[in-house]
């Protein structure tokens, strides 16, 4: 997966870092605990920009590199903000050989961002993802936490209109 | 007193047709009739029919809904749970006697289930995986008390070993032997690791058992910690799992509360106790020292073996390392029997394997046979064949490190040896069926956009070979390749396969090979007649007019969305291959088959 480096500006707030601290706290005796720590820094600030990373660097005593290091190599791991509606399309195999990437194009064209990019207002994001393990009910798309299946190129704009606000 | 138990499925296929809706609408539904004394609810884990979903199954007669919908709930609670009459029009249609109108077969009696043999899966879909009572209900934890109490380690191998359990999670490594080795490695520390980082796109039976029967994979954890002398485990489990993550965080609270985890489990002085941690993302760290890396907080590339994990593992102690599916069958063996579970399969595989049906087939859904069963018994009588009449091309099993089986072998009995003689391979049990419509070179081209994206980047031969297939194939799909192309292909993967660091650099060629093997015409017809038999490669599908058949009725140039098609009423049409962007609408418009994809 592509990684781009964002060009949204940091806000994170002091109550979020407090946070992070008492994340980083708790796994302080715990061996192997950087990707525990990162998994709820992405949940405290919705992404991992280099200001997230570095917190964690100082605080834990691993170098910054290391931190990037980890942090691009997971797919999982976003250095750009998500979208207000994140749109997820499965190109997982059983959803491909019926049809998903035509689904995909058919959201790039209607909302007029790329694949991995999100709209300049923040509203969507789109991006492609591994198998979601719903293979019964391919093709398969989720925006946030709804899932939708059995898809054609044609629900598309449907589903889509549910989104607007 | 219950009279009656509603199960419904609570796994992430039927969760995502709405089956959690359902539930509380069922609830308020019962209690408005005063029922909710009666009739129990109960969230179970995958029936296996995801296609289906969402599925209820009525206790105690076995009615199997499927695909209810919130508004049909009202008249299911009114027919079938007061009246005691089956709501016949929600009844799943293979389970409906055609001859005898009215009754139902027993779902273990339909086309779907009846050749399948439940061993990894057998409580999914029955028990609620929220509960450990259940689970004990199911003799769980009947096993680890067995082993505790009766057996010496050595004899857990033992049982292992002659069980012929091999690992279901790609390779099929023989377990016993495995554990054996981590038995001679002399440690004061060693670990037991759960890889439930199922990656291989397609492929979801590891989820639904951590969903169905989480239990069954603590359980056989222990066991395995007894056997080789650890006391702490590791579970791995894929961040988009997270029905998984959350009823195996229930499931291990449960079992430290009643002592099955923690200090002196069942007073033997036997100590074991496991933590989870989350996968983010990397088809890699399905590798398995790849997912060491990753439990240690790096970057999950793969190590060079030897040493292998059973000498030097995580943390650099002796690690035993296996997938869920094959520890949801160690519990069984340990009860039934080595002989038990040896006296199914074939001769070098035994047992049964679960696979996850996909593609294009009737019956999407995971389904577990003994070893031994053709692709014909699963594709033609389980999974209810090719759906709108099309034709079986090939199925697809293990993923971007597999194969594809093509028709002409389609009565091969499924195994490990078997698989990889064809030139596939086992993998984790994703089978993909393909018909007509889809094209090789393109499903090749899908796995290897697959593998360039995957690839860690710590080895040369995948990081950059696997690019440079890509690139030819792309070569190909777009109509500019050479036959020249094609020899290179096959010597880059032969390249890749013998020196690429680890098993998934090594496999990655698998998708062109087998393809190449099997469907070379179809890479020539590419190649040299720039043509796409199957019509998926854009660059290659041009559509045309057939004048005798065409009626000027203009249903074409009307549908067509770029102005493509000119012609008067009653006059021959014809289509503008360079406005043209090969949507495909004036096909699905044309009443008289005049319009034809070349």
């Amino acid at each position: 997966m592509k990684k781009k480096l964002t060009t949204v500006v940091f806000n994170g707030t002091k109550e979020q870092e407090l946070k992070l601290l008492k994340v980083i706290e708790k796994y302080k005796d715990i061996k192997g605990s950087t990707m525990p720590i990162l998994q709820e820094a992405q949940e405290i600030y919705g992404y991992l920009p280099i200001e997230v990373q570095r917190i964690v660097s100082d605080e834990t005593g691993i170098p910054l590199e290391e931190i990037y290091g980890i942090v691009s190599f997971y797919s999982q791991f976003s250095l750009n903000p998500k979208g207000k509606y994140a749109i997820s399309v499965c190109l997982g195999t059983a959803c491909y050989v019926k049809g998903s990437g035509e689904i995909l194009n058919k959201i790039s064209e209607i909302l007029g961002i790329p694949q991995g990019g999100s709209s300049a207002d923040g509203k969507y994001s789109i991006e492609a993802t591994r198998c979601i393990g719903a293979c019964g009910l391919a093709p398969v798309l989720t925006v946030n936490d709804d899932v939708y299946g059995r898809l054609t190129k044609d629900d598309v704009a449907g589903i889509l209109s549910k989104y607007t606000i | 007193m219950i009279r009656s138990h509603i199960l419904i499925c609570g796994g992430t296929g039927c969760t995502s047709s709405g089956s959690l809706a359902i539930k509380d609408a069922l609830a308020l539904e019962l209690k408005a009739k005063g029922l909710e004394d009666e009739i129990k609810i109960v969230m179970t884990g995958c029936f296996g029919l995801c296609a289906l979903g969402p599925i209820i199954i009525v206790y105690p007669d076995g009615t199997f809904y499927s695909r209810v919908t919130v508004s049909d709930l009202s008249e299911i609670v009114e027919e079938h749970l007061l009246k005691g009459r089956i709501v016949k029009r929600l009844v799943y249609n293979d389970t409906v006697e055609e001859v005898d109108d009215g009754t139902h077969v027993s779902l273990n009696d339909t086309v779907f289930y009846k050749k399948q043999k439940r061993v990894a899966l057998r409580n999914c879909g029955y028990i609620n995986p929220e509960s450990i009572e259940e689970y004990i209900g199911m003799d769980g934890y009947m096993a680890l008390g067995k082993v505790l109490t009766e057996m010496s380690p050595a004899q857990v191998i033992q049982v292992m070993k002659d069980s012929g359990l091999r690992g279901r999670g790609g390779g099929g490594f023989p377990t016993g032997m495995k554990w054996d080795f981590a038995v001679k490695s002399v440690s004061d520390k060693k670990y037991v690791v759960c890889n439930a980082d199922e990656g291989d796109p397609g492929a979801f039976m590891d989820r639904s058992i951590l969903e169905g029967d989480p239990h069954a994979v603590i359980e056989a954890m222990a066991i395995a910690g007894y056997a080789i002398g650890a006391d702490e485990g590791y579970i791995y489990v894929r961040a988009e799992y997270p029905i998984a993550i959350k009823r195996l965080t229930i499931a291990i609270a449960q079992a430290r509360e009643m002592g099955l985890l923690g200090e002196d489990i069942f007073s033997s002085g036997f100590n074991f106790d496991i933590q989870l941690r989350f996968g983010a993302g990397a088809f890699v760290c399905g590798e398995e020292t790849a997912l060491l890396t990753s439990i240690e907080g790096n970057r999950g590339e793969p190590r060079p073996r030897p040493p292998f994990p059973a000498v030097k593992g995580l943390f650099g102690q002796p690690t035993i390392i296996n997938n869920v599916e094959t520890y949801a069958n160690i519990p069984q063996i340990i009860l039934k029997g080595a002989s038990w579970f040896a006296s199914m399969g074939t001769e070098k595989s035994k047992g049964t394997k679960v696979f996850a049906l996909g593609g294009k087939i009737t019956h999407t859904g995971l389904v577990e046979i003994p070893m031994g069963t053709t692709l014909r018994e699963i594709v033609e009588e389980i999974g209810g064949g090719v759906p709108n009449g099309k034709k079986f091309k090939a199925a697809q099993t293990g993923g971007p490190s597999g194969g594809c089986i093509p028709a002409s072998n389609i009565d091969t009995p499924i195994d490990y040896d078997n698989l990889l003689a064809i030139g596939s391979m086992m993998g984790s049990g994703g089978l993909i069926v393909l018909d007509e419509d889809n094209c090789m070179v393109d499903i090749a081209k899908f796995f290897l956009e697959f593998t360039v994206d995957e690839s860690c980047g710590k080895c040369t031969p995948c990081r950059i070979g696997t690019r440079r297939m890509l690139e030819i194939l792309e070569k190909i799909t777009n109509g500019n390749g050479t036959l020249e192309d094609l020899d290179k292909l096959e010597e880059l993967a032969h390249h890749i396969r013998a020196t690429s660091l680890c098993g998934l650099g090594q496999t990655s060629p698998n998708p062109i090979l087998s393809t190449l093997r099997y469907f070379r015409d179809e890479y020539i017809a590419h190649v040299v007649e720039k043509r796409c038999p199957a019509g998926v490669c854009k660059n290659l599908v041009s559509y045309e007019v057939v004048p005798e058949n065409c009626k000027g009725c203009t249903a074409c140039k009307r549908a067509c969305p770029v102005n493509a098609i000119s012609g008067e009423v009653k006059q021959v049409h014809i289509i503008d291959k360079v406005k043209c962007i090969k949507c495909g609408v004036c096909v699905t418009k044309c009443k008289f088959n005049a319009i034809i994809r070349k």
